[in-house]
């Protein structure tokens, strides 16, 4: 599992139908520190989370497996909003105020 | 698996409800050599282990959830062993009692 940061959300009408109603939004990937690690990914989420907020993912086979329906094309999902994250006692991440 | 040491906690109040009242630890991937092995994740802890630690960690779904006894479940890195020592090529490199050694 990764630590990442909400930064958009994404919406695609027509998609794969085991993955309606599944919401699909932007995640930057963050290192120990907070900071931006890699480049910026989709994913699907299954808790209330949204733009502005420091997040959990997991990649790979068992991200459909957090889905409503486990046999679904998708490789990353949001598991948690964070409300903090600390390295060596530092905070590096945290709930944010929400931009929408 | 691989060696990691535990840098730090996540809290995370609102999340799948399957990782409810479980530890997730931020962990750091080391080589032997005492250098760093790639970005950190976030793993679960099975075993009770804490910042500072050197620890255990699989990051493969199948075993994790063979692990914690569960069904159809996103799992996937999660803390397996603390390690008490390390040898490389016949010196110790790591022990528990007195961290990195060198």
């Amino acid at each position: 599992m990764h630590l990442g940061r909400v930064i958009g959300r994404l919406v695609a009408s027509h998609r794969y139908e085991g993955l309606s109603g599944v919401p699909l939004q932007l995640v930057q990937p963050l290192d120990a520190d907070g900071e931006d690690a890699g480049g910026a990914l989709v994913a699907c989420t299954v808790i209330s989370s949204g733009p502005g907020d420091t997040i959990h993912y997991i990649d790979g086979r068992e991200a459909a497996m957090a889905c409503p329906q486990t046999f679904v094309p998708v490789d990353a999902t949001i598991l948690g909003v964070v409300e903090e994250a600390r390295n060596d006692g530092r905070l590096v991440a945290g709930m944010q105020r929400r931009e929408s | 698996m691989f060696l990691a040491d535990v840098v730090g906690n996540v809290v995370s109040p609102i999340q799948c409800e399957f990782l409810n009242g479980r530890t997730l630890l931020l962990v750091k991937p080391v080589t032997p050599h005492e250098t760093s092995a790639g970005n950190a994740r976030i793993a679960i802890d099975t075993v009770g282990a804490g910042e500072g630690d050197r620890v255990l960690v699989i990051d493969e779904g199948n075993s994790g959830r063979q692990i914690l006894a569960a069904g159809d479940v996103p799992v996937k890195t999660l803390i397996v062993g603390v390690v008490d020592h390390i040898e490389l090529h016949g010196e110790h490199t790591y022990n528990h009692c007195e961290g990195a050694s060198q």
